[in-house]
C-alpha cells in the first residue's frame, strides 16, 4: 500500500522530515513489519497506536536504525539512513529518542546525561554544554535536579531527564517509544505535559503510545498498526473517534474503558458499535486511570 | 485441618524449639572440649619458640621488612595494572564480531588459566636467555609485572566480559541514539558501568594476585628485589627458625584484610542499589 507509488523518492521536500518506503523487518522467521510507507512532516505530531506485537516500536527503532530494516528505504531530512554509506551517527544526532525504560546513564548525573553527547559528539565546550543541559532540564521542570543521579529520582523524573537529554542535542525531530508505559500512573501526567509543551513548540514528534487521551488531544495524525502494516491513519477524531477499519474498532474496544466513553461526541460510534458486555482491558494494557489520567 | 490432634505421642517428642536449643548446647560443648584439649596438650612456650621467637621477631622487623613489603606491593600493583589492561582488551576481543579475535582471546585465556603461574614466571625469567637481544626493562619488576600480569589478565578477562554483558543493551542504544559511534559508546557508557559492576570481583583478584606475588622467589632475585615471602624465607634459612616466615605471612594480612573488607563493603552497596 504505497502512499503515492510513482512519486519521487525521496521527495526532496525539506518539510518531509521522515520518509519511509516499503519498510520490511523480520526477526528470523517472524515478520514484524510487512511494508510500511510513511511520511512525517515538519512540526507534525504522529501517534502510533496498536496492539502489542503490531510492530509500532520496531517501526520507530528502524527509523533511527537501532534495528536494521530487512528491506525498504528510510530518509531523514531527505538523507537516506538506510544507505550503507550513510553517516548514521550524524543522522541520529538529528533525532532525539526517548525509550520506554528511560535508559539514562546511571553512572552520570542528570546534567551529565544531557551533556555527555554534547561534549563528546558535538565537541562542545564543557561550559557551553552545561548551559544547554541546564536549559533543557529547566524545560522539563528539573532545573534543580542537575546533580542528582538517575537512581535517586522517580521514574517520571528520570523520563523527563531522558527527554531533556534528547533535546540537548537540538534535534530536528523526536521519537518516543512508549515513554509512559513503565511509569506509575500518578507520574504519567508530568511526562505527558512535557511532551504536550514540546508539541506546542512545533517539534516534529513520532510517539508510540497507549495514551489514547494524549493521542486524541495532541496528535495531528494517529496511525493504527496491526500485524506489521498501517491499518488506518488520519486525524485523531477520525481514527479514534470514528474508526473505519474493523481492526481499529477491535483495538479501541479493548483499550478504551466503557465507563469513560460517555462524553465526547466523536466517540459515539465506538460506543454504539459495541454490543454485549465490554471486554476487559487485555493484560498488560494500561487501565483507564492511565489512559485518561491527564 | 481442625482435626489435627493433640494426641499424646507414644514416645515423647521434643518441640522444634527445644530441639534447636539442645543442638546448640552440644555445639558449644564440642567447642569447649576442643579448647580444653588445646590447653591441656599444647605447650605454649614450645609453640612460641618455633613460630614466634621474640628475638627473631625483632630481627625480622628491624632488618629490611619495609623494603620487602614495598616490593610485594609493587609487584602486585604493577601486575594488576597489566592484568587489568590486558583483561579489558581480551574481554573486548571475546565480545568482538571478528571470529579470529574471539578465538585468540579464548585460546589465550584457556592457556594461561590452565598453566601454573609459577611456571609462567620461571619461563619469563629465562626469556632473555632464549631471546638474546631481549632486555626486559625495570628488572626484576618488568619481568614480574609481565608474567603475573599476563596470567591475571586471563582471569580478569572473564570477569570483565561478564561485567560488560551485564550492562543493559538499552544503554548502548541510548548512547548510539545520541549519535555516539560504537567505540565511544563502549568507552564512555558501557565500560564505566561494567567496571562498577566488576569492582568487587576485581578486588578479589587483587587479593589473589598479592598472594601470587610470593611466587617471585623462583626468579633469583637480588636482596633489594626480595618480596615478603623471599625475605622471610631467607631469614628463616639463615637462622633455622621459621618465625621470620610467619611474620612475612602475617604481613600479607596488612594488605589483604583491608581489601577483603573493601570488597564486602562494595558488595553490600551494590546489593542496596539494586
Amino acid at each position: 500500500m504505497s502512499v503515492v507509488p510513482e512519486q519521487k523518492i525521496p521527495t526532496g521536500n525539506r518539510e518531509d522530515e521522515i520518509q519511509v518506503y516499503d519498510l520490511h523487518k523480520s526477526f528470523g522467521d517472524l515478520e514484524v513489519l510487512t511494508g510500511i510507507d510513511l511520511i512525517v512532516k515538519r512540526g507534525e505530531v504522529v501517534c502510533v497506536i496498536g496492539p502489542s506485537g503490531s510492530g509500532k516500536s520496531t517501526l520507530l527503532r528502524c527509523i533511527n536504525l537501532l534495528e536494521q530494516p530487512t528491506k525498504g528505504r528510510i530518509f531523514i531530512l531527505n538523507e537516506e539512513i538506510t544507505d550503507p554509506d550513510a553517516d548514521v551517527d550524524n543522522l541520529r544526532t538529528l533525532m532525539g529518542m526517548v525509550f520506554q525504560s528511560f535508559n539514562l546513564f546511571p553512572h552520570l548525573t542528570a546534567l551529565e546525561n544531557c551533556t555527555v553527547a554534547l561534549t563528546q559528539v558535538k565537541k562542545m565546550s564543557a561550559a557551553q554544554a552545561r548551559e544547554v543541559g541546564m536549559e533543557n532540564l529547566h524545560k522539563v521542570g528539573l532545573g534543580d535536579r542537575g546533580d542528582s543521579y538517575p537512581l535517586q529520582m522517580s521514574g517520571g523524573q528520570q523520563q523527563r531527564v531522558a527527554i531533556a537529554r534528547a533535546l540537548s542535542m537540538d534535534p530536528e525531530l523526536m521519537l518516543f517509544d512508549e515513554p509512559t508505559s513503565a511509569l506509575d500512573p500518578e507520574l504519567v501526567g508530568d511526562v505527558l505535559s512535557v511532551m504536550r509543551d514540546l508539541a506546542a513548540d512545533g517539534m516534529t514528534m513520532m510517539v508510540v503510545t497507549h495514551e489514547m487521551a494524549f493521542a486524541r488531544e495532541v496528535a495531528d495524525r494517529v496511525i493504527l498498526m496491526d500485524g506489521g502494516v498501517i491499518v488506518e491513519q488520519g486525524p485523531p477524531a477520525e481514527v479514534i473517534g470514528n474508526p473505519k477499519e474493523e481492526r481499529t474498532r477491535t483495538f479501541l474496544r479493548r483499550v478504551l474503558d466503557p465507563t469513560h466513553l460517555d462524553t465526547p461526541d466523536d466517540q459515539k460510534s465506538v460506543t454504539s458499535d459495541r454490543s454485549g458486555p465490554p471486554e476487559a482491558p487485555i493484560e498488560g494494557r494500561p487501565h483507564r486511570s492511565r489512559l485518561f489520567g491527564l | 485441618m481442625t482435626a489435627t490432634t493433640v494426641e499424646t505421642p507414644r514416645k515423647k517428642k521434643l518441640s522444634p524449639r527445644k530441639r534447636a536449643q539442645r543442638v546448640r548446647i552440644v555445639q558449644y560443648g564440642a567447642l569447649g572440649v576442643l579448647l580444653l584439649l588445646a590447653v591441656l596438650f599444647i605447650d605454649g612456650r614450645q609453640v612460641q619458640q618455633v613460630f614466634f621467637r621474640p628475638d627473631m621477631i625483632a630481627k625480622t622487623l628491624s632488618s629490611n621488612l619495609p623494603l620487602a613489603f614495598f616490593n610485594t606491593v609493587a609487584y602486585t600493583a604493577g601486575a594488576f595494572v597489566v592484568g587489568l589492561v590486558g583483561g579489558t582488551v581480551l574481554a573486548l576481543m571475546k565480545l568482538s564480531r571478528v571470529g579470529p579475535y574471539r578465538w585468540l582471546a579464548t585460546i589465550y585465556t584457556e592457556f594461561f588459566r590452565g598453566v601454573p603461574a609459577l611456571i609462567v614466571l620461571l619461563a619469563f625469567g629465562l626469556l632473555p636467555l632464549a631471546l638474546p637481544g631481549l632486555k626486559i626493562p625495570l628488572d626484576p619488576y618488568g619481568t614480574v609485572w609481565t608474567a603475573l600480569g599476563l596470567v591475571s589478565a586471563a582471569y580478569m578477562s572473564e570477569t570483565i566480559r561478564a561485567g560488560i554483558q551485564a550492562v543493559p543493551k538499552g544503554q548502548i542504544e541510548a548512547a548510539r541514539s545520541l549519535g555516539m559511534p560504537a567505540g565511544m559508546a563502549t568507552r564512555r557508557i558501557v565500560l564505566p558501568q561494567a567496571f562498577r559492576i566488576v569492582l568487587p570481583p576485581l578486588t578479589n583478584e587483587l587479593v589473589l594476585l598479592t598472594k601470587d606475588s610470593s611466587l617471585v622467589y623462583v626468579l633469583g632475585l637480588t636482596v633489594t628485589g626480595y618480596d615478603l615471602t623471599k625475605y622471610g624465607k631467607d631469614l628463616t634459612n639463615t637462622h633455622a627458625n621459621i618465625t621470620p616466615l610467619v611474620i612475612a605471612g602475617l604481613s600479607y594480612l596488612v594488605i589483604t584484610l583491608p581489601l577483603t573488607f573493601l570488597v564486602r563493603k562494595m558488595e553490600a552497596r551494590q546489593a542496596r542499589s539494586k
